[in-house]
Order: structure tokens, then sequence, then C-alpha cells
């Protein structure tokens, strides 16, 4: 039960949940109170990502790729003709590469992260933009502890559905965690203050990010000439915040192991305190 | 103005079609040139049929790739069009299935590309793909600003080359318009002084119909 629901729940019939009685403050004790001091080794040290569930939200993820290892579930979205969502076993891997690419850099990093795949790309461009949304309410309703978008959306229509969504996202706490658009675009789900965003750096430590102090682009991690898993088994040279999103979903990981149950809020926060340009540099 | 005589009078000073791709080529020249690439293509997204199909080719040997069409489900250009996001890869190997897109049309295989969206607005209008950098030059964020400042460029393109297509299809069925169409294009192509006494009769003309 949370604090929040404990506080209301002794005077249900009182008053609303919006409201605090003085006697009920003993109840609201903070679940993870962060301590006097937040460094790297109190968010990260020893942390392997263990009993955290990834979510790569993208084109599938390549089953048995040796750079990924197991997957502990694959699912492809799709709509039927009334535009009901279809969640189904997905039997066809990853359908382009890019997946398998955010997965491997997850695996990386945050080695024993239960990783899931979420396919919503790669059935072609037509509706594209309806899938990525209902796969992503999709996996929010599965409560994953995070979820990688290293993708996003230019249709200003799906910005207030999206917005909804990474709303509920943040309050159950499930973190979002969003590629900023390399180019000037106007695209979300990046820019909303819910969500995670991610830029590149081009330093080559997988633990080096850093923090920004003029966002909408939050953190900037690893994202340029990254060696990633890729189809058949091969990896590759790549380059792009599709890259640098994942290590950040995996330090997150790394976080949550070690803290569980902390909120999107409080693990920004930790982020932010931890990055190698405000309180550590590896 | 009705649209359809605005229409009839865009298409008519509309720059032909051919020039349009010709300043698709010139973009993807100058993008081959400046990344010192073997080759730069731009793909059209064409919703009807959700395909891509080639707009413009640098390489002079491999004009023919005009026109041809690959599903927009298909690899990296793909992936990039749905995804609207900007990606590079180099050391791509022997895994040929990641540029089925591009391999299995021409038979070329690259090791590595560029590839970004064209966007316009809210809209993605194709893709533009540059392949085969030298492989011994390590890619900077600095050359993702310039990708994407040219993908900035060829989208204004191909954002025209479509207004142009919409305008003459507005035209189409219309022989009254296309009549206007035909006058203003005559117009446009006069010299200075028949043009400034074409113009003279027009605005008589408008006054006797006004």
């Amino acid at each position: 039960m949370t604090a929040e629901v404990r506080a209301h729940s002794e005077h249900d019939d009182e008053r609303p949940a919006w409201s605090l009685a003085r006697e009920a403050v003993p109840g609201i004790a903070l679940e993870n109170p962060l301590p006097d001091r937040v460094d790297r080794e109190w968010a990260l040290g020893g942390a392997t990502g263990k009993g955290v569930k990834v979510c790569v939200l993208d084109s599938g993820v390549e089953v048995d790729h040796p750079a990924v290892g197991a997957v502990a579930g694959a699912t492809a979205i799709s709509l039927d003709e009334d535009g009901n969502t279809i969640a189904a076993p997905d039997t066809e891997g990853d359908l382009c590469g890019h997946g398998t690419a955010c997965a491997g850099v997850i695996r990386s990093i945050a080695p024993d992260a239960e990783i899931y795949s979420v396919r919503v790309l790669g059935a072609g461009f037509t509706g594209s933009g309806k899938v990525l949304l209902a796969g992503l309410r999709w996996a929010v309703e599965q409560d994953y502890d995070v979820i990688n978008m290293s993708l996003s959306t230019t249709k200003k229509a799906f910005s207030e559905l999206l917005r909804d969504i990474a709303d509920i996202a943040y309050f159950k706490r499930t973190l979002l965690v969003a590629s900023a658009h390399n180019m000037p675009v106007e695209s979300f789900p990046w820019r909303f203050s819910s969500v995670i965003s991610v830029g590149s750096h081009e330093e080559d430590d997988p633990l080096t990010f850093y923090a920004n102090p003029d966002p909408p682009v939050e953190f900037f991690a690893r994202g340029v000439n990254v060696e990633v898993a890729w189809l058949g088994g091969e990896t590759i040279t790549a380059t792009g915040n599709s890259f640098a999103t994942p290590a950040i979903s995996a330090i997150a990981a790394l976080v949550l192991s070690k803290h569980a149950r902390l909120t999107p809020f409080q693990l920004k926060s930790v982020l932010y305190l931890i990055s190698s340009n405000v309180g550590g540099r590896q | 103005m009705s649209d359809d005589l605005k229409a009839a009078v865009a298409a008519g000073v509309l720059p032909a079609e051919e020039r349009f791709a010709e300043l698709l080529r010139s973009i993807v020249e100058v993008a081959r040139s400046i990344f010192h690439a073997r080759a730069s293509s731009i793909f059209l997204y064409d919703e009807d049929t959700d395909e891509l199909v080639f707009a413009a080719v640098a390489n002079p040997d491999e004009q023919s790739l005009l026109g041809m069409r690959i599903p927009s489900s298909k690899g990296i250009a793909g992936w990039v069009l749905s995804s609207r996001t900007p990606l590079v890869i180099d050391d791509l190997k022997n895994d040929l299935r990641f540029a089925v897109d591009v391999a299995e049309q021409t038979g070329y295989v690259p090791q590595g590309l560029m590839a970004v969206p064209l966007l316009h607005d809210e809209r993605v209008l194709g893709v533009l793909q540059v392949l085969d950098r030298p492989s011994n030059s390590r890619f900077s964020l600095a050359e993702m600003e310039l990708l994407g400042m040219f993908a900035t460029q060829a989208a204004v393109a191909l954002d025209l080359l479509a207004s142009a297509r919409r305008a003459r299809a507005a035209l189409d069925g219309k022989g009254d318009m296309a009549a206007v169409a035909r006058v203003a294009a005559a117009l446009d192509r006069l010299e200075e002084d028949k043009r400034a006494a074409g113009l003279a009769l027009l605005r008589e003309l408008e006054r006797v119909l006004s």
C-alpha cells in the first residue's frame, strides 16, 4: 500500500485524497528517503539490474543474440480493423536490427536486467503512429520498471495522447526514457517533463553521462560510434541518440536494482546527482 | 480567387517537375561530396502505396534506380521513416539483411550508411541516405548536424515537388482552368517588354470582367 493511499484510507469518508490531516502525517513516511549524500557508490555500486524489468519499445529483439542473451518476453503490437490493440507473442524477432541494438546496450550495462521486447515498428509506415501509441499504452499497463523509447513522432495530434500515457507511467512508477531528436524538429514524447530525454555525447565510456542545464534534453549519454548488436548475431558501429537512450535506461535499471520503488521523480534526481558533470566522473 | 483558379495560375508558373528532380539530385551530389561518400540517394514516401520510391541518386551509373520502389516496412530506410529518427551505421561486415532496401535493387552492398528522415512540419516526406563514408573516418556529432541540415533542405525541395504535383493534379479534367494555367505559364516565359504588355492586357481584361 502506498503512503498516499494509507493517508487517504484512514479518513476515507471525511476527506478527499488530495488533503492531508495533521494526524495522518506520520502515515506518509517516505519509502525511499535519499541519503544525505547521493553518490555513484550509493546509487550504482555492485548493481547489476537484477530484478528490474526493462522494456524495449522498438522494432523487436533478435532471439538468442549473443550480445543480448535471454529475452524475458516478446510481444508484437498491431491494430485490428476497429483500431483495437492486438498484443500477440512476437515470433518474428527483429525486423530491422534497431531494437536488438538497444537491447544489447542495456544488457552490456545492466547484465541481469530482465529485458522485454514490445514491437511497434516494422509493419510498414501506414498507421505506425497509432501502433506506437497503442504499444506504449500496452507497455505501461504491464508495469515494466523502465520503458526505453529510442523513437519519437512528429504528429501533433498524438502529442496529448502521448502526454497522458506518459503521466500515467510517471504516477505508477514506470520510468519512460526517450530519445531526443537529432534534428531541430518538434517531436514527442521526449519533450515531456514526465519522461527522461536523452541526447548523445562523443566519449567512449558507457557510464559517463552528463546532466544538461538547458533542457528539454535532460541527459547526454554515449551515442557516437557505439558498438551495438545487430541482426544475424552481428555487431556493428552505430551513431544516434537511439543508442544513448538505452544507456540511460540501463543506468536507471542499475539504480532501481539497488533502490527498488524509487519514483521517476526521485530517479531523475539521483541520475542528476551522479551525472558526470555534477557528482561523479568515472 | 477560387482555389481552382489559384491552383491553375500556380501550376502555370511552377517550374517543371524536372527542375525539382534536378534540385534533389544536386542535394544528393553535394551530400555525397561533403561526406566523401560513395553514393547518396533520396527516397520519397508514397502514401498511396505505402512504399518508398527512389527520387534522386547521386551516382550517374545508377540513374536507372529512379522510380524503383521498396516497401516502407523494409530495412533501415523503413525504420528511419517510421521512427522519424536519424541513424548512422558503420562496419556492417557481411550482413546483407540490414540493407535489403538498397542491396536488393542495386547489387551494391554498402559497408556503412547514414539515413535521416526528411521532415517538413509534422509530416515525414521521405529518407535521405548517404552510403559508404571513408571507412577510416570516425563519425562525429558535427557530421550528424550537417546531415540534418541537408535533410532539411531536401525536405523543403520534396515539399515543393509535392505542391507542384498537387497543383497540376487539381487541373486534371478542368479544361477552363488549364487554359488559365497556360496563359500564366506563357506570361511567365515572356521577355520583359512583352511581359509588361501582356500584364497590361490582363489588367484591361480584369477591368472589363469586373
